[in-house]
């Protein structure tokens, strides 16, 4: 049971990771954590740190690719950006996400007759 | 896809840790970096700036770990720190490893053994292409050796032609002696063991050659046909220095220049499939005209077509026999059917039963190695149950704990397992190379990959079988109790001693099962070696004689009484004679019937028939029941004789003197002069059947082979030099062949049931000495428990006999109780072996007997060291230890 929360979890990270990656093109982990701590307005309560197993785990997939490089303050780091698999990925997950989410309204909205909210 | 890829990037991350471990290092580096400057833009102070990036990820250490779980074999990292830790513990305590090891090697070792030589005889196709389609063809009834098993040229052929379920058919002479060639031209002649075959033999078995062609032409199968020959691989290696050019050449057989045509690949080995235990070195073509008459020769192959069965082809040839037309010596027809088996069956089908008991037997030792370890674990463990507290303390889950335990025993079986592949290739390399074994295919035993595969299986089902009783054991026990007790090795005390004797238990049973079976099988064979052979194999010694055959009776008994009459000269030799054949060697047989007499078709079983000069009988040690030997004055063509055997007389003559009557032999008269006692032609096990002796001398019972057997005090091997320099100064081609003592033969021929004796008897004593062991261990670790109430029981005024005696109670008790039901399991199980005794019940009491008390006397032996030092207890340092 708790692996299953934590999948799911996981799952809801890579699509996140993969969003932003599209959003602001190549990124290192910092920026990663902090545009989606910023795009969440922070209700998201992220550990940092567990962006990097994302990382590798869509690296791993072949969704996205890392290669080192500078940032705009001259540090040197590791800059990740989206592959072609990985934007299809993004689309079939986006995709599932919508119809999930429009299931989950529907059911949440339908409350029973007679019982008061 | 995706799940492959982040298999492989899982597979490499493992073997690059430490650069992915340095990437990950400085992004993390980085990443605080960022955040630290972050916070400072926004006004933080440095510390709080550098606190804040800290909280902000979340767990430097844990963001590690996730990444290193994520990215390579967390598993793998785990087995290889419990093999790390195993290495360490087993370092540690040498003696038990190497115990355990050992014992392992020779319990997996042997069971590598047993399995190449199951696999290679009964599991493995016969070395052939599509070996499956080979089917073995003979006569239905066999009651008359080989020459019932065979047929003639002109049935092989009408066959050949009418049937439709073969694409081919082949055969050898079955009446070819080995042995009775010689090769020349090189100082001593060579003897040489030859065998015609038909033209195309080779190619129907589908044998490749390795020179020159493996086929004779139509002209080669001519009585006129230039002399041709195709060479065994180990004699062109032998003989020849394998000469790479020897096709075409010629070499003399017997001053014959013959060419060779080919050379067999290593691989084909004639002896293994067709006669076990002997070598073929020569093949020449079967001559179809010159055996047009002699009626049946052709021991039969055939390759069926693809897709036929073996039954739509028995079905066939089930029509097709008796319509058959050929033309053959009146009385060989009679009775020509045909019994097909897959080749594979025929060749090692009777050895299945043999097999599969040998096959439960290194099965049994497996298993008495595997209760033996995991009862020197279940020893071992107590003393480490601190360790295992102190770790479950620290947080090791159970099944943690009972991994690494697992992990051990694992270890401990695989070590076990690479030295028991060591013993096995030398034990099989052994089985390979020595021919007096008269087994099939067993020249081609070899360690293959599915030897392999068994290895591993067996090793990993012994591994888990020895280690999980000590797992669950010490992983159940209190553990914390362990930590908290500051006296020796207290864990689960009782239940481990209650463990380890139910352990010593069935570990005498199942060695109780072996030795039982053992016995059975050692019984049937003295019973076996005791039999009445009706000949004196001792102080009796062959030889193959040689000589340029000129066909002529007369010059040739001259030549004959003149080998004798030297022979029997040399110092030391009783008395010496000739055969053309000896007992258990040849398998030939011709038709005899009493003269005038009507008998239907196929009521007479062959008759196994010698050649023999006078003095034979008594060189060989039969006994003459009635009448007179051969002498040298029975030469009269007209007048020819025979000595018959009890069972020909009484069938025969039934209840009449058959001294004197007249025999046709073969469609010849003869006067029957003497009856001998019967003798066990083909082995000890099987009963004698029909025989005749006909003389040398008669001109129309021409031998074709001659040995010369020698009666004397003096060992083969002193009279050999002697033997066969006055052969020579006679005949300068007599080959250097071997004056062979004739137990050899019956040995050979008892050789199969040798085998699995020596095998089984090996297991059951490796299962007595391991049962022996066990006993041993868990009697003195009981005296080292009891060490204290011992000592107070002692102090207490207990003698040392008291102390001994009671402890050697326990070890009967156990003892008694393993015997017990080692010998309910054997009375169940043994009459699975009916077939495989001689002269031995399945229940035979005496083995019962006997085994019992052995294991009786052993548990005894190993009880009584322990007893012994228990009684030597001091009390008063057993007391003060404590």
């Amino acid at each position: 049971m708790v692996e299953d929360k934590l999948d799911l979890l996981k799952g809801t990270l890579d699509l996140m990771v993969l969003q932003t990656l599209i959003a602001m093109g190549p990124q290192h982990g910092y920026g990663i954590a902090r545009r989606i701590e910023q795009v969440s307005d922070d209700e998201v309560l992220l550990n940092q740190g567990t962006i990097y197993a994302s990382l590798i785990r869509l690296q791993q997939r072949g969704w996205i690719d890392a290669e080192w490089g500078t940032s705009d303050n001259n540090r040197k780091a590791k800059f990740y950006s989206i592959t072609r698999a990985g934007r299809k990925q993004l689309a079939v997950d986006t995709e599932y996400w919508r119809r999930l989410s429009g299931v989950m309204t529907r059911i949440l909205a339908n409350t029973p007759a007679g019982e008061n909210q | 896809m995706s799940s492959l890829r982040q298999s492989l990037a899982r597979i490499f991350a493992f073997f690059h840790k430490p650069k992915l471990d340095s990437d990950l290092e400085a992004e993390v580096a980085t990443h605080l970096d960022f955040a630290i400057e972050e916070n400072l833009k926004r006004g933080m102070l440095p510390e709080e700036a550098r606190r804040h990036a800290l909280i902000r990820f979340g767990g430097v250490q844990q963001a590690r770990e996730h990444q290193r779980a994520t990215r390579g074999l967390p598993w793998l990292d785990i087995l290889l720190h419990d093999l790390r830790f195993t290495f360490r513990t087993l370092r540690r305590d040498t003696g038990f490893a190497i115990v355990a090891v050992l014992i392992l090697a020779l319990g997996i070792g042997a069971n590598i053994v047993v399995f190449s030589v199951v696999d290679t005889i009964l599991l493995r196709p016969l070395p052939f292409p599509e070996a499956n389609r080979l089917v073995r063809i003979a006569p239905k009834v066999s009651k008359c050796g080989a020459s019932c098993a065979t047929y003639s040229t002109d049935a092989v052929q009408e066959f050949q032609r009418q049937n439709k379920s073969f694409s081919d058919f082949t055969g050898y002479d079955a009446f070819t002696a080995p042995g009775n060639w010689k090769l020349t031209g090189g100082g001593v002649p060579v003897p040489v063991s030859e065998i015609d075959v038909m033209d195309n033999f080779f190619h129907t078995l589908g044998v490749q050659p390795l020179m020159g062609r493996l086929t004779f032409t139509a002209q080669e199968s001519l009585p006129s046909g230039a002399p041709v020959a195709i060479l065994s691989y180990p004699f062109w290696k032998r003989q020849l220095n394998a000469d790479p050019h020897i096709i075409g050449k010629a070499i003399s057989f017997g001053n014959t220049p013959t060419t060779v045509v080919g050379v067999l690949p290593d691989t084909f080995d004639f002896g293994a499939v067709y006669a076990p235990g002997t070598k073929m070195d020569v093949f020449t073509p079967y001559v179809y005209d010159r055996v047009r008459e002699y009626g049946n020769m052709i021991s039969l192959t055939g390759r069926l077509k693809p897709g036929v069965t073996l039954a739509q082809a028995q079905a066939e040839a089930d029509l097709l026999f008796p319509t058959l037309d050929f033309s053959v010596k009146e009385g060989y027809k009679a009775g020509y059917t045909a019994q097909l088996w897959d080749l594979k069956d025929y060749v090692s089908g009777s050895l299945r039963r043999s097999l599969i008991v040998l096959w439960g037997a290194v099965g049994l030792i497996l298993l008495i190695v595997c209760v033996n370890l995991s009862n020197l674990l279940l020893g071992r463990a107590a003393a480490r149950s601190k360790e295992f507290a102190m770790r479950s303390a620290l947080g090791a889950a159970r099944g943690r704990i009972v991994r690494q335990l697992l992990t051990e025993s694992l270890v401990l079986s695989a070590v076990g397992a690479i030295l028991g592949l060591g013993l096995a290739f030398g034990a099989v390399f052994y089985l390979a190379h020595q021919g007096s074994i008269a087994l099939p295919l067993l020249s081609s035993i070899r360690i293959d990959m599915a030897a392999l595969v068994w290895t591993v299986f067996i090793a990993v089902v012994a591994g888990l079988l020895f280690g999980i009783a000590p797992g669950l054991r010490i992983s159940s026990g209190n553990l914390q109790a362990a930590l908290k007790d500051s006296a020796a090795s207290t864990t689960g005390g009782r239940g481990t001693a209650r463990l380890r004797t139910t352990l010593v238990v069935s570990q005498i049973a199942l060695a109780c099962v072996l030795l039982v079976a053992a016995g059975l099988l050692l019984r049937s064979f003295l019973r076996v070696l005791d039999v009445d052979l009706g000949f004196e194999p001792s102080h009796a010694a062959a030889i193959s004689l040689d000589y340029d055959d000129s066909g002529d009776p007369v010059k040739r008994g001259v030549f004959d009484r003149e080998v004798l009459r030297r022979i029997e000269a040399i110092p030391g030799v009783q008395t010496a004679a000739m055969t053309d054949s000896l007992p258990m060697s040849r398998n030939r047989s011709w038709g005899i019937s009493a003269k005038g007499k009507h008998y239907e078709p196929g009521e007479l079983p062959g008759t196994f028939v010698y050649v023999i000069t006078p003095g034979y009988l008594n060189a060989i040690g039969m006994r003459l029941i009635k009448g007179r030997d051969i002498t040298w004055e029975d030469n009269d063509p007209k007048q020819a004789v025979v000595i018959i055997n009890e069972t020909v007389a009484r069938y025969l003559w039934p209840n009449e003197d058959p001294i004197d009557r007249i025999a046709t032999v073969n469609g010849d008269d003869a006067r029957v002069i003497g009856v001998i006692a019967d003798v066990r032609e083909t082995n000890a096990e099987a009963k004698s059947g029909w025989q005749m002796y006909i003389s040398t001398a008669a001109p129309q019972f021409h031998p074709s082979d001659s040995q010369l057997v020698i009666r004397s005090s003096l060992p083969a091997k002193t009279l050999q030099p002697t033997v066969l320099a006055t052969l020579r100064q006679l005949n300068p081609g007599q080959p250097a062949a071997d004056l062979k003592p004739i137990q050899l033969l019956v040995d050979h021929a008892s050789s199969p049931r040798r085998f699995f004796v020596y095998l089984v008897g090996i297991f059951a004593a490796l299962g007595l000495i391991l049962a022996a062991l066990g006993i041993y261990g868990v009697i003195s670790y009981s005296v080292t428990q009891r060490t204290q109430e011992i000592g107070i029981r002692m102090a207490l005024g207990a003698t040392q006999g008291n102390v001994q005696f009671g402890i050697i109670a326990q070890t009967l008790r156990v003892a008694v109780f393993g015997i017990v039901a080692g010998a309910i399991a054997s009375l169940a199980i043994s009459s699975l072996m009916t077939s495989l005794l001689f002269g031995t019940a399945p229940t035979d009491s005496a083995t019962f007997a006997v085994i019992c008390m052995l294991l009786g006397a052993v548990a005894l032996v190993a009880g009584y060291i322990p007893a012994r030092r228990a009684s030597r207890i001091d009390p008063m340092v057993a007391l003060r230890n404590n």
